[in-house]
């Protein structure tokens, strides 16, 4: 065990797979020499060569194209999309394409790609690198979206993503990079590709968060405590599929749920998880499902950035109003 | 500057000469049937000419044949492939088994030659999961975003490389409107930055649907887009398939050596409509227009060859025609008589490990499909 930060337990996941099996490949742009734009691969090169471990031109389509390519001839692919913004770039590649072969080969071929990249707000970047675009991708059947939120879960969910046969997208979050350090063991460990976590235990409301908006809502769940209510907040994990179950569990505890985003409030994870709780819970709340989300505008520019994700104080708020409804 | 001065850098000139090194198609067999290059041609054995022109009495056949089911209504989508038969047949011919093929949806008649049946042609084209099912595994299914299969050519070519095989190469087809993709430029560029073993086709049928070639781009050739990306190209008769062929066999072996792939432009024709399925050629160009490329036609060309050496008659042909016919009518039933699809099959091929949404919509669609 040792404390690492979320992007050391990536390298940590992405050294372990790349050191169990022969035919896992990276690549990407400045994911060579570079070691990555945030030193997510480093030193991986020097360690397995440039055969494993290579550069590409700067071509997002191109980098899934390879990645759909070297499936075909064996290989077990990660591509690196530099920013999940350039990801539009490869829409066709990801969501035409790699979520769609293993269906229209009947199930003959694999594409077992994992697709990383990092997304997320709060570091000032300059736009298209901090969006939370994770909504155009749950809706591709055929691809698995997971994102964790701590560096624990970071290096056990890149090496089930990396082994799983199916192709993954893993949203790395930029802010959480290297602004949280975990116990990490050393050795080999997976976190299941679909499961939902509890993160903190509570009886009175669930919080559904994921990502960044994890740990905003575990300090909305410490001030809400001073009032003697009692927080549960769960950890989303995987996007796609949503892990319903531990969801339903919590609530059918807490009868109080609030769902939160970061990114904006239309058409989103949130959406889902909520339009699936009004399925098959409605009976078992006690309030309206509560949303916190980012406003339906634009990715904002980086000096308002901050006032525009939604943060801890947001989730308090609407929390309390679910709690007291 | 004032008019007249000389110029740092004279672009005129440079536009006016850069097509130069690829405009000169390789020809064996001229659109009169014509022996223009003997020596090529005396490579080949009587009894290989007579295979190139029954392919392509099979493919004419095929498409009209195909034609015909599409108007009965026994097929789906279907793109004409008449007046390209030199192009496909004599490319396609050149590679091997363990080659690996990415189709496009014009290039049925390609894949049926590297590996798999009729029949399966005709269920990829009805809609139906085996039509992408084949004997030979080397083989992407046609693809339909034009351009995606240039980059996933890249990808093929450089498994290959780093699997060491040997005598393997990426093969690719696309259609002049094709050349204008971002995903054209990244596929050849990402396979010539790699240095990967594959040989990239653009069939220049001279329409992409109804936008002609020249509105595609100004440049003179597409052959020559590949000089940006560092690659060796060139333009050959696409009705003449000794040249295709022999164009498409150096090729090959240019690239299964370690050199770096190649871009082949073949100068064919697209005699039918760009689909089956409500496209009216008469649009968008005249009679006037088509009528060389009609008269250029690679089955002429290749018969008079053939009849004046002897090796070849009208009976000969009109008999395997029939024959052709005949196996084609076979695939059709055989085609008709695939199992019916179920939805809970899509669902189990929709994820390896399927999710619990999906697991529960398999349990809901297999009890309906069992009742």
């Amino acid at each position: 065990m040792a404390k690492m930060t979320y992007i050391k337990a990536i390298t940590s996941g992405l050294d372990q797979v790349l050191s169990d099996d022969p035919k896992t490949l990276i690549f990407g742009e400045d994911v060579g020499k570079n070691g990555g734009v945030f030193r997510t691969t480093v030193d991986l090169q020097d360690k397995y060569g440039e055969d494993r471990v290579f550069d590409t031109p700067l071509a997002e389509s191109g980098i899934l194209g390879l990645a759909i390519g070297l499936s075909l001839t064996g290989w077990r692919p990660i591509p690196e999309i530099q920013f999940m913004g350039f990801t539009f770039e490869a829409m066709d590649g990801i969501v035409g394409q790699l979520a769609r072969d293993h269906y229209r080969f009947g199930g003959q071929k694999n594409f077992p790609v994992t697709i990383r990249t990092p997304f997320g707000g709060g570091t000032h970047t300059a736009e298209m690198h901090a969006d939370n675009l994770e909504n155009y991708f749950v809706s591709t059947p055929g691809l698995r979206v997971v994102t964790p939120s701590n560096p624990y879960d970071a290096k056990g969910l890149v090496i089930s993503a990396i082994e799983s046969d199916d192709p993954v997208l893993f949203m790395e979050n930029l802010k959480l990079y290297r602004s949280m350090k975990d116990e990490v063991p050393d050795d080999k460990y997976t976190v299941p590709l679909d499961s939902a976590k509890v993160v903190r235990e509570g009886t009175d409301i669930t919080l559904v968060a994921y990502s960044a908006e994890v740990n905003e809502a575990l300090t909305a769940a410490d001030a809400l405590a001073k009032d003697n209510i009692s927080a549960e907040v769960i950890d989303l994990r995987s996007l796609s599929p949503i892990d319903t179950d531990t969801i339903y569990a919590s609530i059918d505890k807490t009868h109080k749920v609030v769902v939160i985003q970061e990114a904006q409030r239309m058409a989103g994870v949130g959406a889902v998880v909520a339009s699936d709780i009004a399925e098959d819970k409605i009976m078992s709340l006690d309030a309206p499902i509560g949303r916190v989300a980012a406003p339906d505008s634009v990715y904002p520019f980086a000096q308002a950035e901050n006032d525009w994700i939604p943060n801890s104080d947001d989730i308090e708020a609407k929390a309390r109003e679910i709690f007291n409804y | 500057m004032a008019n007249g001065s000389k110029q740092i850098v004279d672009f005129a000139k440079i536009k006016a000469t850069m097509a130069d090194p690829y405009k000169h198609p390789v020809q064996v067999i001229n659109g009169d049937g014509k022996v223009v290059d003997p020596d090529t041609l005396a490579k080949y054995s009587d009894d290989q000419l007579v295979d190139f022109m029954k392919k392509m009495v099979w493919e004419r056949t095929l498409h009209e044949q195909t034609m015909n089911f599409s108007r009965q209504g026994r097929l789906g989508f279907y793109a004409p492939t008449a007046g390209e038969e030199a192009s496909e047949m004599g490319s396609v011919t050149a590679f091997k088994e363990q080659d690996f093929l990415l189709p496009a949806y014009r290039d049925l008649p390609q894949m049926i030659q590297h590996g798999t049946t009729v029949a399966k042609g005709f269920l990829w084209s009805k809609g139906h999961v085996e039509g992408n099912q084949h004997e030979n595994p080397n083989m992407m299914f046609p693809q339909i975003i034009i351009g995606a299969q240039y980059v996933e050519t890249a990808g093929v070519a450089l498994g290959i490389q780093k699997n060491k095989d040997e005598d393997r190469v990426a093969f690719v087809y696309t259609g002049d409107g094709g050349t204008s993709q971002g995903d054209w430029y990244e596929g050849v560029n990402f396979t010539s930055a790699y240095q990967a073993p594959a040989v990239f086709f653009v069939q220049n049928n001279g329409w992409a649907i109804s936008v002609p070639r020249k509105k595609q781009t100004a440049a003179e050739t597409l052959a020559q887009k590949a000089v940006a990306m560092g690659v060796p190209s060139v333009q050959v008769d696409g009705m003449d398939i000794v040249a295709v062929h022999e164009v498409s066999k150096a090729a090959r072996e240019y690239a299964a050596a370690g050199n770096g792939p190649v871009v082949i432009e073949t100068l064919t024709y697209r005699y039918g409509a760009h689909s089956s399925a409500g496209d009216d050629p008469s649009r968008y160009r005249t009679d006037e227009e088509t009528k060389p490329w009609f008269d250029a036609d690679p089955l002429i060309r290749m018969r008079k060859v053939l009849t004046d050496k002897g090796v070849w008659s009208q009976d000969q042909e009109d008999k395997l025609v029939e024959q052709y016919k005949d196996e084609f009518k076979d695939a059709m039933k055989e085609a008709e008589a695939a199992p019916a699809q179920k939805v809970s099959d899509f669902l189990k091929w929709t994820y390896n490990v399927p999710t619990p949404a999906v697991k529960k919509q398999i349990a809901e669609f297999e009890a309906k499909e069992s009742k």
